[in-house]
């Protein structure tokens, strides 16, 4: 049953494997009915139920953001409270990015990572489970704040203190949540790691592994660095609250502003957490559609892990407004204008890749494209939000809000669906829809801009964040705002139909899927869908 | 090239409807005080490189996207790196990031040097208005929503926002300051975290319990300027508003006398 006696009976070489493997099968296969899914020890499956749970939680948190958009539709408030409009945008927050980005990642990374460095699973299969089952644990104790006595979190997801200090019985609610998605964070991460380290094919160096392994494999170590970080910083929040400590009291020798230094320890690494796949998954695409090798293999790695390293000295540029001596701000000033530089490299390599190449413009293409496009914008705003002057300006302003949902929403979900669109068809063995694939793809693409873009020049023109109301002079772009939120809202409809009707109808994919593209990599050496334990014999690498 | 794209974003400006521009806003306020002219240079100058970077880059994207159809019967060049391009790559973007952070940084400088000050003023936050305290001067007061805008906002009031003068922008007692001196503001808060900002003046500082931040601004002209609190504090956060009212050094000093009485009138009936 465990997967480690599949890799016990079939070395490699093994006379007569294929009489074998077909007894095998008969022993080895799914379970049936749920046992399959609630005792899941395989990869593919743990993965699907990653990627189900991230699009279900995409959709929660989605609804959050239309009832925050449908209030700021126009001045005045129409529709909810000024409490509850603080807790969907603190609730939003912490869905999107604990719920619905950070499994999504994870759900790509049980599905193919095995498939992408020939393992036949996941190198800790039972915590692989553990760590899956965590979650709907974890988020229906922070849904379930909306019912308690005082509402649920309403101090935005940031939790700073003294104002989360004033949550009702939401509170340890909220941080025994944050725990449980620590804990299952680190156990994903451990076993990507784990994973990566000892179960690629014989023949696959380090610097010959697909770049998505490559992203998610510095990912995991990050997550493993900060995630406890978080755990620390929410736990002393905990003890203040309920244990009469004073950490982030100033009363009591404490100081409010530690708990900012501590949590964006954490934060500024999550950030990358989020975007680091992202440039894994349209690092392997735009070469493929591009039918051409990515350009600058070996730079593209050392950017990742340049741009890993600089993410644990810059999270004061998230506060810079608490005041902080001169000093510390130059500094953070500089190590963050610094990004730009591996960032920048990595924007030119996959601009370089597809100069020359032979384009074609399939739906992971179009996505990875508009990743392009739309997430340098967000690496543009990022770098004047770096520059500290300017910052006093920027700063709590819609400026930053559309600079974040620029880098996560074009940037990381695009990322996300942008590689559901190039393996689906691998995991289900059938293709899907093009052209409405390729509907949903302008759709966003329109829309994703019609929301975000007019936020730039709210937060210019003075609009700060998280309110529920706002002046006069601010009704036009906020209108135009939520329209294009309705819409993007709307078209994501038509992404959780294609996935559903893939599954049960369509033509069969080839192994290759993208025969026309010839995609490079060991996944498309498998059949589509692959064998339920991938690669039982280790492929060789040449 | 700039210049064209200043030209043409002037082009579809001017074509709108004139009375469109207050509220179809698109950039920060040029403001009234040193910082601010400072500020908002800045803000242009990165904005304008990374317009002249986006056009050369997505120009190039958009090349290669056009150029190099497959349908148009492209074929794939083999190379997949060159060193001497990955350098210049590297090289040009630090050039371009030394040239903004000198600026950058000597503003810094400026923004953070409050010797000097010719008045200073404590500003507390609560949850969810504003203390104001004249150091030495014997002045202090609240400053909360103005009461047509607190009426407008309660859930469903039936009252347009548009009916209400500076809505959500208004308060009941306006902070009053010289025009032309140095104001030196001394930052903290009663409960929460808190942000003091006016967009006018170029600068926001978080005001943190049990902490004193300092900020410094010195307004040219005489006007009424409006800003919030940009932290989040809780429930009505959206709803405290900052608004300072810049008078001439006779008039300021004509309110401060009356203010002072006031008070002294008011310990006497005590």
């Amino acid at each position: 049953m465990t997967t480690s006696s599949s890799i016990a009976h079939h070395q490699p070489g093994t006379p007569a494997r294929d009489h074998h493997e077909e007894e095998h099968h008969d022993h080895h296969g799914p379970a049936k009915g749920w046992r399959r899914w609630l005792f899941a020890t395989n990869h593919k499956d743990i993965g699907t139920m990653y990627l189900l749970f991230s699009l279900l939680m995409f959709f929660v948190g989605g609804t959050m953001a239309m009832v925050i958009r449908a209030e700021l539709f126009k001045p005045g408030l129409q529709l909810v409270d000024p409490m509850f409009f603080n807790s969907m945008s603190t609730m939003h927050a912490l869905i999107m990015i604990f719920g619905a980005v950070m499994p999504a990642f994870v759900g790509l990374a049980n599905w193919m990572i095995p498939l992408q460095v020939g393992a036949p699973d996941m190198a800790l299969p039972r915590m692989n489970n553990f760590s899956f089952w965590i979650l709907p644990f974890a988020f229906t104790l922070l849904l379930s704040t909306l019912l308690v006595p005082g509402g649920g979190p309403a101090g935005g997801w940031t939790m700073y203190p003294p104002l989360s200090l004033q949550t009702g019985n939401a509170f340890p609610m909220l941080i025994f949540s944050v725990h449980l998605m620590g804990a299952s964070s680190i156990m994903g991460a451990i076993n990507v790691i784990v994973t990566i380290m000892n179960m690629r094919a014989p023949g696959m160096s380090l610097l010959k592994m697909p770049m998505f392994v490559w992203t998610w494999l510095i990912t995991a170590y990050l997550l493993i660095a900060v995630m406890p970080v978080l755990a620390g910083a929410v736990t002393m929040l905990l003890t203040d609250h309920y244990f009469g400590t004073t950490f982030f009291e100033a009363a009591g020798g404490g100081d409010p502003v530690m708990f900012q230094h501590i949590f964006w320890f954490f934060g500024h690494p999550e950030v990358y957490i989020m975007i680091l796949p992202a440039f894994g998954i349209v690092s392997e695409i735009i070469p493929t559609f591009s039918r051409k090798k990515l350009f600058g293999y070996d730079s593209m790695v050392y950017a990742v892990a340049s741009i890993a390293f600089l993410s644990f000295i810059v999270w004061a540029h998230h506060m810079f407004t608490v005041g902080m001596p001169l000093a510390g701000q130059l500094f953070f000033m500089l190590a963050t204008m610094l990004i730009a530089v591996p960032t920048g490299v990595k924007v030119f390599n996959w601009t370089a890749t597809m100069y020359k190449g032979s384009l074609s413009f399939e739906p992971p293409m179009l996505f990875s494209l508009a990743f392009l496009f739309l997430f340098t914008i967000g690496g543009f705003s990022g770098l004047m939000l770096a520059i500290v002057p300017a910052d006093f300006m920027y700063h709590d302003t819609y400026f930053v809000v559309a600079h974040f949902h620029y880098v996560l929403v074009p940037g990381a979900v695009f990322g996300i669906m942008a590689g559901v669109y190039y393996w689906l068809p691998k995991w289900t063995g059938r293709m899907y829809n093009m052209t409405l694939a390729k509907l949903h793809f302008w759709l966003s693409a329109i829309f994703v801009n019609v929301l975000f873009f007019p936020q730039h020049f709210l937060g210019l023109a003075g609009m700060q964040r998280r309110i529920p109301d706002y002046g006069t002079q601010f009704s036009d772009w906020n209108m135009v705002s939520s329209i294009g939120a309705f819409g993007f809202g709307l078209s994501q409809l038509l992404f959780a139909y294609l996935i559903f009707s893939s599954m049960r109808a369509g033509a069969q994919a080839s192994d290759k899927v993208w025969d026309d593209a010839k995609p490079h990599g060991l996944e498309w050496t498998l059949s589509s869908p692959p064998p339920y334990h991938s690669f039982e014999t280790a492929p060789e690498v040449k | 090239m700039v210049k064209i794209v200043k030209c043409a974003l002037a082009a579809v400006l001017a074509s709108l409807p004139a009375h469109a521009f207050a509220a179809w806003e698109l950039n920060m306020p040029v403001g009234v005080t040193e910082l601010s002219r400072r500020i908002h240079a800045l803000h242009m100058l990165i904005l304008w490189v990374c317009v002249v970077i986006a056009i050369a880059v997505f120009g190039v994207m958009i090349y290669s996207i056009v150029k190099f159809r497959r349908s148009q019967g492209a074929v794939a060049a083999t190379f997949d790196h060159s060193t001497r391009a990955e350098i210049v790559w590297t090289v040009i973007p630090i050039v371009i990031l030394v040239a903004m952070a000198v600026p950058a940084a000597a503003t810094l400088v400026r923004i953070e040097d409050t010797r000097n000050s010719e008045l200073t003023i404590k500003v507390t936050g609560y949850q969810w208005r504003w203390h104001y305290e004249y150091l030495d001067q014997n002045v202090q007061f609240f400053s909360s929503l103005a009461r047509d805008s607190n009426a407008a906002r309660q859930l469903n009031s039936g009252i347009d926002p548009r009916s209400v003068p500076n809505y959500l922008l208004d308060v009941d007692h306006p902070l009053v300051v010289p025009a032309g001196k140095k104001v030196r503001v001394l930052l903290t808060a009663g409960d929460v975290i808190h942000a003091w900002w006016v967009p006018e003046f170029g600068m926001k500082k978080d005001a943190i319990p049990g902490f004193v931040n300092e900020l410094w601004f010195r307004a040219d002209q005489v006007g009424i300027y409006r800003g919030v609190c940009a932290e989040l504090c809780g429930r009505d956060h959206g709803f405290m508003p900052v608004v300072v009212d810049v008078r001439s050094q006779a008039d300021y000093d004509s309110w401060l006398k009356t203010q002072q009485d006031g008070t002294k009138t008011a310990n006497a009936a005590e």
